[in-house]
């Protein structure tokens, strides 16, 4: 008898279908490794089995008794623990890491009223023992690094004497050696006989790991691989197609590069490198998070400051001290998390599609500072129909349009005015399938400019890029052109 | 990670349950009532009010509303703008009272004229709010507690000239001498005169805020950046906007507009009195707090404020006509408030998406 059995779980939200009758068992003792694109219904089934939403019909039986936890709490109570990719929210600042591994003890009717330090302190090391981790008792939260922050989550969910573990991409903030060390701990931990559904898009850490993978892809699963498993049909099925080895419209662009980096150091430690990028030409840079991408675009477009070396764009020496002086030179940045860097909050003036497409060119649009002549309206129907963008219309909400449609208006917000260099950081975050591929489309559809995308995620970099270029620890990696295979991943 | 927004979600969900036209019918004539109900119940009130008190529609009794309410309501407006980039100013009760002294100290102890105090002053407050808005910008010190800091430094700063003393004419300075000024007639108009003997000016002053900052805030391009620094102060950076100068043009004007309260308290009560404007601050912010609720918006709006200190003048000059003893104003306000951020936020949110 499978600990786990999901049978023909569906969840919609509003007309998306996000999971469409969805069947898979987990067995105790093993990890599974769940994949699937973007959309595909990975976090929905992981809420659902979290207890952070309820399911529309079917059914889930854990150890051979029906499972519908209401809330987290009960999911944790029934043995399912989930450590999810954002640890921002696993503890507070004030709190330190031994009061954040107890907090959840701290709730359950029981506990003696008054606590000591030396008595959170020695249960807190209790946990970190078993889990196998070292981190410092009395840090505050707030000055963890993501990766430890990341192992706090998982000792915490340890200390619960769970029988199923879901683990939503715990290595996207961790070391390579970090890695490494979680990998032992969730080997010992299910010979010890803990079922383990470990999420990832990182085929890497899949092959060193994964017992069985379950790969999803609209809102179902699609195909279930037995090891040894084969992740380039694993990848085919998760994407449904053929991985291309490189795309076919590639363009290797010659002549004056549009943006040039030399010797550039994003950190004072961090290795020099140099960059190039050629007008017409999109390049990808790939890397793990943490390993600078963002602080590279940042820097380019003045949020950030290099720490060395010098930029040039069309031969003119570029540094920009603020992100207006960047725009005024003529690049664009649609920056990482389109909600906390580019959308304003719903039912707030300016939250509607147009005016979220016009917030950088007012100046621009409205010299005389009175919002009247509807050009910004006239932008959007534009944007609408160029980028096929789901909505009503231009006054549309813009927190009412999905998250591809959200992405699109980011984009066309920097598409609107025309610049030499387009910077995209992680521009398919929480965006589907069908979103993307229009958005891949329009952006290589322009050849007047230069675009510079960082993702984290090297399919989409193939998807997209004419080259790759990898970054780590704070420096680009040289790396021959289309040389590398999706399936290698980054930790190459 | 998609994340699913519960809030936009929940319409969808709920409509379904039921009989779709019934349901719509009824949710449209609610969210109608819901949008309007603050000019419902105020239409109501006049009624109500006119028809137990005759003497409380006459025209006059309507302007001395509007009247009371004006300083409130201008200090609400600089409230407004200030919620707008995402601050709050605690300084705008005490930048009006020490505006009352300065324009006092300046007519009665420097002899200056209406036509230089007038300027004097709301340089005053330009300069407050400045200080306000390097408090904040550049030493990144929380707005609330940079405001209210400044909130005590003034309270105690405007009666350091004159030892603590109120200022009239005849004032004997802490250094012996007296004082040979006076109020200039003209600056007490400013309080006391009416347009064709039917409109104060304080009222039109009010009007003439109201219409600037709702041009301001609503329909221009620095409004829809004051918004956009208070709804996401990143993002607005990165589209390229200065938000430490938008946040300090937006403490400038809530101080300025509260040392023109302070210009309309001195011009109407002609002295300088220290305990001027007690509770200027809470009943200005209650009206940006009400105005939320006005048509809806959940959000600061300078129409909506100015509706929120009418609202609340209404209700304190009827049952003031009804004999309702003054002692109850205070509980009043307070229920009004609770009523209306009830309504904005409570009853019904799915509704109004």
């Amino acid at each position: 008898m499978p600990l786990l059995h999901v049978d023909a779980l569906s969840r919609s939200f509003g007309p998306t279908r996000a999971l469409t009758s969805a069947t898979l068992t987990i067995d105790a003792g093993e990890i599974v490794a769940l994949m699937g694109a973007n959309g595909a219904g990975k976090s929905t089934l992981v809420k659902i089995l979290s207890g952070v939403l309820p399911a529309d019909s079917g059914k889930v039986t854990l150890k051979e008794r029906p499972y519908a936890p209401r809330t987290p709490a009960e999911a944790a109570a029934a043995g399912v623990v989930t450590v999810h990719q954002s640890t921002d929210l696993v503890g507070a600042p004030g709190l330190t890491v031994a009061d954040t591994l107890l907090l959840s003890r701290f709730t359950e009717r029981g506990q003696p009223f008054f606590v000591s330090r030396s008595g959170i302190r020695r249960q807190a090391q209790a946990i970190l023992d078993a889990a196998g981790f070292d981190l410092p008792l009395d840090r505050d939260f707030a000055d963890l690094s993501a990766a430890d922050r990341q192992l706090v989550a998982i000792a915490r969910a340890l200390a619960n004497k769970a029988d199923l573990l879901i683990l939503d991409e715990p290595t996207a903030s961790l070391s390579i050696a970090e890695s490494r060390r979680l990998f032992d701990i969730l080997r010992r931990l299910r010979d010890g006989g803990l079922a383990i559904l470990y999420i990832s898009h990182r085929t890497a850490d899949l092959e060193a790991i994964a017992d069985r993978a379950l790969v999803m892809r609209g809102g179902a699963v699609a195909g279930a691989f037995q090891r040894p498993i084969d992740f380039s049909a694993a990848i085919e099925t998760m994407i449904g197609r053929k991985l291309q080895s490189a795309r076919p419209d590639i363009r290797i662009a010659d002549g004056t590069p549009v943006f040039e980096m030399r010797s550039a150091r994003l950190l004072p430690d961090s290795a020099a490198f140099d960059l190039a990028v050629h007008a017409g030409e999109v390049v990808a840079i790939t890397g793990v998070l943490g390993a600078g991408k963002s602080r590279l675009l940042s820097a380019i477009f003045g949020a950030g400051h290099l720490a060395g070396g010098k930029m040039f764009l069309d031969g003119r020496p570029h540094h920009p001290q603020t992100p207006a002086d960047g725009i005024a030179s003529g690049v664009a940045m649609a920056a990482e998390d389109r909600h906390r860097s580019s959308l304003i909050p719903a039912n707030w003036p300016g939250s509607s599609l147009a005016a979220t497409i016009s917030l950088p060119h007012l100046a621009k649009w409205y010299p005389h500072g009175l919002l009247f002549g509807g050009r910004e309206q006239r932008e959007a129907k534009k944007a609408i129909a160029r980028l096929r963008i789901k909505a009503s219309g231009p006054q549309a909400p813009i927190a009412s349009l999905s998250g591809g449609n959200q992405q699109k208006a980011v984009l066309a917000r920097w598409e609107a005015e025309p610049s030499r260099l387009l910077l995209l950081d992680e521009p398919f975050q929480g965006v589907d399938v069908g979103a993307r591929h229009d958005i891949i489309q329009a952006i290589r559809s322009r050849t007047d400019r230069a675009t510079l995308i960082a993702t984290s995620d090297p399919e989409e970099a193939y998807e997209v890029a004419d080259r790759i270029l990898v970054i780590d620890h704070y420096s680009l990696v040289p790396t021959p052109r289309g040389a590398i295979s999706a399936s290698q991943g980054i930790h190459a | 990670m998609t994340s699913i927004n519960d809030e936009t979600l929940s319409p969808v969900s709920r409509t379904a349950k039921g009989d779709k036209n019934a349901i719509s019918w009824l949710g449209n004539l609610s969210a109608i009532l819901r949008s309007g109900a603050v000019f419902i119940l105020l239409g109501a009130l006049l009624l109500g009010f006119s028809a137990a008190e005759p003497a409380f529609a006459n025209i006059g009794n309507l302007m001395s509303i509007l009247q009371a309410v004006a300083v409130v309501a201008i200090l609400g407006a600089g409230v407004t703008v200030t919620l707008a980039v995402g601050g709050f100013d605690l300084s705008i009760g005490a930048i009006a009272a020490s505006s009352v002294m300065a324009a006092s100290y300046a007519m009665i102890v420097w002899g200056f004229s209406a036509v230089a105090t007038v300027p004097l002053v709301l340089a005053f407050g330009a300069l407050v709010g400045l200080v306000n808005a390097l408090l904040i910008v550049r030493l990144k010190v929380p707005d609330l507690l940079a405001t209210l800091s400044m909130m005590f430094l003034l309270s105690g700063l405007q009666l350091i000239p004159t030892a603590g003393r109120s200022i009239s004419a005849g004032l004997i300075l802490p250094d012996g001498t007296t004082a040979t000024g006076a109020y200039d007639p003209a600056f007490l108009l400013i309080g006391r005169f009416s347009l064709f003997g039917i409109v104060p000016v304080s009222v039109v002053l009010m009007t003439l805020v109201a219409i600037v900052l709702f041009v301001l805030t609503e329909r221009t391009r620095i409004g829809r950046l004051l918004f956009a620094t208070g709804g996401n102060e990143l993002a607005t950076r990165l589209a390229g906007a200065s938000t430490a100068r938008l946040k300090t043009l937006a403490y400038v004007i809530s101080g300025t507009l509260a040392s023109l309260g302070g210009i309309v308290i001195a011009a109407r009560v002609g002295r300088g009195d220290v305990s001027s404007g007690g509770s200027l601050l809470m009943d200005a912010v209650a009206a940006a707090l009400i105005g939320f609720a006005v048509l809806r918006r959940r959000r600061p709006n300078v129409l909506g404020t100015i509706v929120g200190a009418v609202f609340v003048g209404v209700l304190l000059n009827g049952l003031t006509m009804l004999n309702a003893p003054y002692y109850t104003q205070d509980f009043v306000k307070g229920a009004v408030l609770v009523g209306a951020l009830a309504l904005t936020y409570g009853v019904g949110r799915s509704a109004a998406q």
